[in-house]
């Protein structure tokens, strides 16, 4: 029973994580190149032009529920085995839903990437 | 890609890797989360192990924002995974760990998978727009 919620808290933190990361990377593709907007406009700006991105709020409650999901999890299992799981399933659902959502351009290139550091943070536990 | 985009993307490996490192130390500390009384957690919040790891967290989060308004995330999350190479690296040097030699094939394997996807293009790039055929009849009229 405790290796079923620790798979669930797991489960949540790879969604939530991945949704996070969905809605992030389009929401600073939205706000545009922070570096030029820095340096053209200053801190503030960034700053406001950021937090005005609905999807940037949206991806920071994902973030809070894989925060708190992660604590939990940490204190159910080791770290050992919590900390590789989500990540290297992170990888995959981050690339499926970057090619679903965001229409990357996920090519053999990025797919062999993900599988490789998917397999490798495996091996690493 | 220059060197300034490269420190960013070494920002978010470093400071992630820490960061989690921090929070595991934190919530060993705090012990088992009760589901019984799951809002317990936030009292985890006043340990200093887990305020220095969300210290480096939030180090975290803006490089990672910085490094996603100028790459795409299929980029970017493998790009960065070299973190766990780097502590991998840093338990054996410094803390005299025993690493496995299982452990250096997942080390080799993501040094492989960084160094295949940042010799790629870090954007999409932009879709062109289709030049629209006019309809006979648009043809027609425009004769």
């Amino acid at each position: 029973m405790k290796s079923l919620e620790l798979w669930c808290a797991i489960f949540a933190i790879v969604l939530a994580s991945s949704g996070g990361d969905v809605l992030l990377s389009s929401a600073m593709k939205r706000v545009g190149d922070l570096h030029e907007l820095y340096a053209e406009r200053g801190l503030l700006v960034v700053m406001g032009r950021v937090v005005r991105e609905k999807r940037f709020l949206l991806a920071l409650c994902c973030f809070s529920v894989g925060f708190f999901s992660l604590l939990t999890a940490l204190s159910w299992g080791d770290a050992s085995l919590v900390a590789p799981a989500s990540a290297s399933l992170t990888f995959i659902a981050s690339a499926v839903m970057a090619k679903i959502f965001l229409k990357e351009d996920v090519d053999h290139r990025r797919w062999i990437a993900a599988l490789l550091v998917c397999v490798g943070v495996v091996l690493l536990r | 890609m220059n060197l300034k985009k490269y420190l960013v993307l070494f920002a978010v490996m470093c400071f992630g890797s820490i960061g989690d490192a921090l929070l595991k130390r934190g919530m060993n500390d705090f012990g088992p989360v009760d589901l019984h009384h799951p809002f317990r957690v936030v009292t985890a919040l006043g340990n200093p192990w887990i305020l220095i790891g969300i210290a480096c967290l939030i180090a975290f989060f803006s490089s990672y924002m910085t490094a996603l308004s100028w790459a795409d995330l299929s980029y970017v999350l493998p790009a960065t995974a070299l973190g766990y190479v780097l502590v991998t690296i840093l338990g054996t040097t410094f803390l005299h760990e025993n690493v496995s030699p299982a452990r250096w094939i997942g080390v080799l394997l993501i040094s492989c998978g960084v160094g295949w996807v940042t010799r790629g293009p870090a954007l999409t790039a932009p879709q062109p727009r289709e030049a629209r055929i006019p309809s006979p009849e648009e043809q027609h009229e425009i004769a």
